[in-house]
């Protein structure tokens, strides 16, 4: 599956018409939102972070499957989904903050979502610090209970807790829509361009995340004695 | 079947004649002066370049993993 070629050109596809079509598509531009087009964000900076969902849960996955099935691949597999997501949850983070910059006055202003997001981020870089710092044959066990650990933690921190607060997002307390998408701020024309772009960036993602784990393998064996 | 395509067809040029009823959109300036391709055009070339950078990635390292 990592070697077909069909969805690595199908990511291509997705995205080369995600950047074409986002830039030529009308958006709406409600009078007295501030937004105006640069609610194409949503193309490139929300894909980011679904494409870190969707990373983190395979890296978790892998890591439970670790649990019962200690070997090799699911480690690696999980450790490198588990790296690929934590740079698209910093890109997504970074994007937030130049818009955020243009949009609410400061890069960070304390809103619960970016606050939220900065927490679960931070939660997996410290997964790579335990990693980096376990040495013996438990690392492996190890991190894959903690990493389970960090993905439980991505619900209430972006998910929930933004819903519950005043937010500068959509969605929190006493607005409409939910953190991710308003539903006034979008219209059919920008729906058929975000879920391809939410497709073809995951796709990437997990295409850069195979090369790694292909790598891995074949430098561990490189390592087997002969 | 012919009477219901020209129906269709017939319905989009009362939606084409609602075109421009609203106030120019900053999109539609830069359409109408074309500048908005030259941002396509930057953003599908660093996209191209990316994926051709990628693409070499893996069939290098699908030269390694065969080379055993």
């Amino acid at each position: 599956m990592f070697r077909k070629p069909w969805w690595k050109i199908l990511s291509f596809v997705l995205l080369v018409y995600t950047c074409i079509a986002g830039f030529l598509i009308t958006v709406p531009e409600p009078a007295g939102v501030p937004l105006q087009q640069t609610i194409r964000n949503l193309f490139f900076h929300v894909p980011m972070w679904f494409g870190m969902m969707v990373l983190f849960s395979v890296s978790a996955i892998y890591s439970i499957k670790y649990l019962s099935n200690p070997s090799l691949i699911n480690d690696t597999n999980s450790f490198e989904f588990a790296r690929t997501g934590t740079v698209l949850g910093l890109l997504g983070f970074t994007t937030g903050m130049i818009w955020a910059n243009y949009q609410w006055g400061k890069p960070i202003s304390g809103d619960p979502k970016q606050i939220g997001a900065a927490i679960a981020v931070l939660i997996y870089m410290a997964y790579f610090v335990l990693r980096g710092n376990i040495v013996d044959e438990k690392k492996a066990r190890i991190s894959a209970v903690y990493n389970i650990f960090a993905f439980c933690m991505l619900f209430p921190t972006i998910w929930i807790m933004p819903r519950l607060v005043e937010s500068l997002h959509p969605g929190g307390l006493g607005s409409e829509g939910n953190p991710a998408l308003k539903p006034a701020d979008s219209n059919a024309a920008m729906k058929l361009v975000f879920w391809p772009a939410v497709i073809g960036w995951s796709l990437l993602a997990t295409w850069i995340t195979t090369l790694r784990i292909r790598l891995k393998l074949i430098e561990e064996r490189e390592a087997l004695p002969r | 079947m012919k009477r219901i395509i020209s129906t269709f067809l017939l319905g989009f040029i009362f939606v084409a004649s609602n075109a421009q009823t609203v106030a120019p959109t900053s999109l539609d300036i830069m359409k109408s002066n074309g500048k908005i391709y030259v941002v396509v055009a930057v953003v599908l070339t660093i996209l191209i370049g990316l994926f051709a950078y990628v693409w070499n990635l893996d069939r290098k390292i699908t030269k390694l993993e065969n080379k055993s």
